[in-house]
């Protein structure tokens, strides 16, 4: 579903951060991506996300050369891809299911055939007690599903999290952890940037190291 | 998945109907950066019309000058020796009216002559011991003059010591001054009209700063980029049309204001020199639809910058995307 291969990225004209990246991520795989603060994990999630571009290497989204993919038709491979941002850049104005619909809304779906969707999803994320509230009055855990349920709500091939456990206690990362192997047996593949070991060794998945730019893969 | 409505049955065990209140609009409604534009909007938007209602009544104002000038022409009778001054002006008369192009000739009688002589020589001077030339008026035709010529030549032939005076002096002075007041007018009002929307321009650049944050989201959601682009330009179309309305609503009162008060204060030395001046405070039907088109272009300038803005702000996100120097490392 995605493939890199020797791809490397430098900011400006400073080192190279990423250094010849080869992997592959197949479909309905569950795979965390680690490494030590500052090694480039946000840099390969936004590499995966496709919002920056390598300095060298190919990389293929869907079978697609992202060199050769046009600003018009970047939105639409996007929608095919549920990321969960570290600082889940929710909208302040809109409530909890608001925020969760925004990516059907964008769609031109209408609302009538989203509402019970997006309403039984908080559900599972344990938000049913606060769809109608806004985010400034969330919790950090809280704004975290709420960014989750808004990756997931329209089934991505590929859900990228980035640091989902951060804001959480630890009964409540291993329930969002459940969330996302649920979602992966559903056939989501699942990309998960932590530096949580604890939460890494309660899954047998594959393991992505990064460490000096450098990419180790542990099957 | 379940059904979040579940039916009214009434059975209480069933989970209770969640309400959901409607929807938030995308772009949000009111905030401070957006009620600082509408106020801006429409300061600059009153000024533009102000401007805009003052050209229009200068314009008119110098044009009934212009007419009202052109539209009549005097002869004067001197008096000759052992010439009767009486004969002499109804000769004068029924020679001019026989041109075409004259609608009317008066002889200004001895009592008006009097009168206008009066700041000169007094109340109790006699026309009589003073050689004192008299004078037709003749109204004529502006849009099928008279032959000028001709009339002097009959007149030179009838009447010798008669002079026709054409206000040609007067008129082309006037109508050199009309342009010009028009001309200064149009370029007060382009360099109003510029700065407008130059201040709408940066105003609403600054209001949509604000939101950069929804279009990231908006973009990094699957939102295309004319979907992200009419939401704004709608919300911002509402908040231009708003202001320019305001504005423009404002100016037009302003004038039926100051119409208002010079009916009701008209003979009164202020009144007079206000309408000496600036001519009447009233705006004609250019006025009004000039009024509507700032407003309309002023909304339009405003929906416009928000969509060019929306754009723009995109294009850096997919600028970031290219050049990974705008990043962050973690």
């Amino acid at each position: 579903m995605i493939h890199f291969e020797n791809v490397g990225l430098r900011y400006g004209m400073g080192p190279e951060v990423l250094r010849d990246l080869t992997f592959d991520i197949p479909k309905k795989s569950f795979q965390f991506l680690t490494g030590p603060s500052g090694a480039g994990k946000t840099t390969l999630m936004r590499l995966l996300f496709m919002s920056l571009h390598p300095t060298r290497g190919l990389i293929r989204m869907f079978d697609r050369d992202i060199s050769s993919i046009g600003r018009d038709e970047l939105p639409l491979l996007r929608r095919r891809i549920g990321i969960v941002f570290q600082d889940f850049r929710l909208l302040d104005h809109m409530t909890t299911y608001e925020n969760v619909s925004l990516p059907l809304r964008v769609r031109g779906k209408d609302e009538s055939t989203y509402r019970s969707d997006v309403i039984e999803l908080l559900k599972w994320v344990g938000l049913g007690e606060r769809i109608n509230v806004l985010p400034p009055v969330l919790s950090g855990g809280e704004k975290q599903r709420v960014a989750i349920a808004r990756a997931l709500i329209d089934q991505p091939e590929i859900l990228l999290a980035d640091e989902p456990t951060g804001n959480v206690d630890p009964p409540m990362a291993q329930r969002l952890l459940s969330l996302f192997i649920e979602l992966n047996r559903l056939g989501t593949a699942v990309v998960i940037a932590t530096h949580d070991l604890t939460l890494m060794d309660k899954v047998d998945a594959r393991r992505m190291i990064l460490s000096e730019g450098r990419l180790d893969i542990y099957d | 998945m379940t059904d979040a409505n579940p039916a009214r049955t009434g059975d209480p065990r069933r989970p209770r109907p969640v309400v959901l209140r409607p929807m938030a609009p995308i772009v949000p409604r009111g905030n401070v950066s957006g009620s600082a534009l509408v106020i801006v909007i429409a300061i600059m938007s009153f000024l533009c019309c102000m401007t805009l209602g003052s050209v229009t009544m200068v314009r008119e104002t110098a044009e009934s000058w212009q007419g009202q000038i052109s539209r009549e022409i005097t002869i004067q009778v001197k008096p000759a020796d052992g010439a009767d001054m009486d004969l002499a002006l109804d000769s004068v008369r029924t020679s001019v009216l026989s041109f075409s192009g004259v609608l009317s000739a008066e002889i200004v009688d001895r009592a008006a002559t009097a009168r206008l002589l009066e700041p000169w020589l007094g109340s109790d001077f006699s026309m009589d011991d003073l050689p004192v030339p008299r004078l037709v008026i003749i109204t004529i035709d502006e849009t099928a003059p008279p032959d000028f010529g001709a009339i002097r030549q009959a007149l030179a032939e009838a009447v010798p010591q008669a002079a026709l005076d054409d206000h040609r002096a007067w008129t082309d002075r006037l109508i050199a001054m009309a342009r010009t007041t028009i001309v200064i007018g149009i370029a007060v009002l382009t360099l109003m009209l510029a700065t407008t929307m130059l201040t709408v321009i940066f105003a609403t650049r600054g209001a949509m700063a604000g939101n950069r944050h929804i279009i990231e989201v908006l973009h990094f959601v699957g939102a295309e980029s004319g979907f992200i682009a009419s939401q704004f330009q709608r919300r911002f179309l509402i908040i231009g049309l708003k202001g320019a309305s305001v504005g423009g609503c404002a100016a037009g009162l302003t004038f039926l204001a100051l119409s208002i008060w010079q009916q009701a204060s008209m003979a009164t030395p202020l009144a007079d020199q206000a309408s000496a001046l600036f001519g009447r405070f009233l705006l004609g039907g250019a006025g009004y639809v000039g009024i509507v088109f700032v407003i309309a272009l002023i909304a339009g300038m405003t929906a416009i910058t928000t969509r060019l803005t929306v754009i723009r702000t995109i294009r850096e996100i997919d600028r970031e995307r290219a050049d990974p120097s705008f990043g962050e490392l973690d």
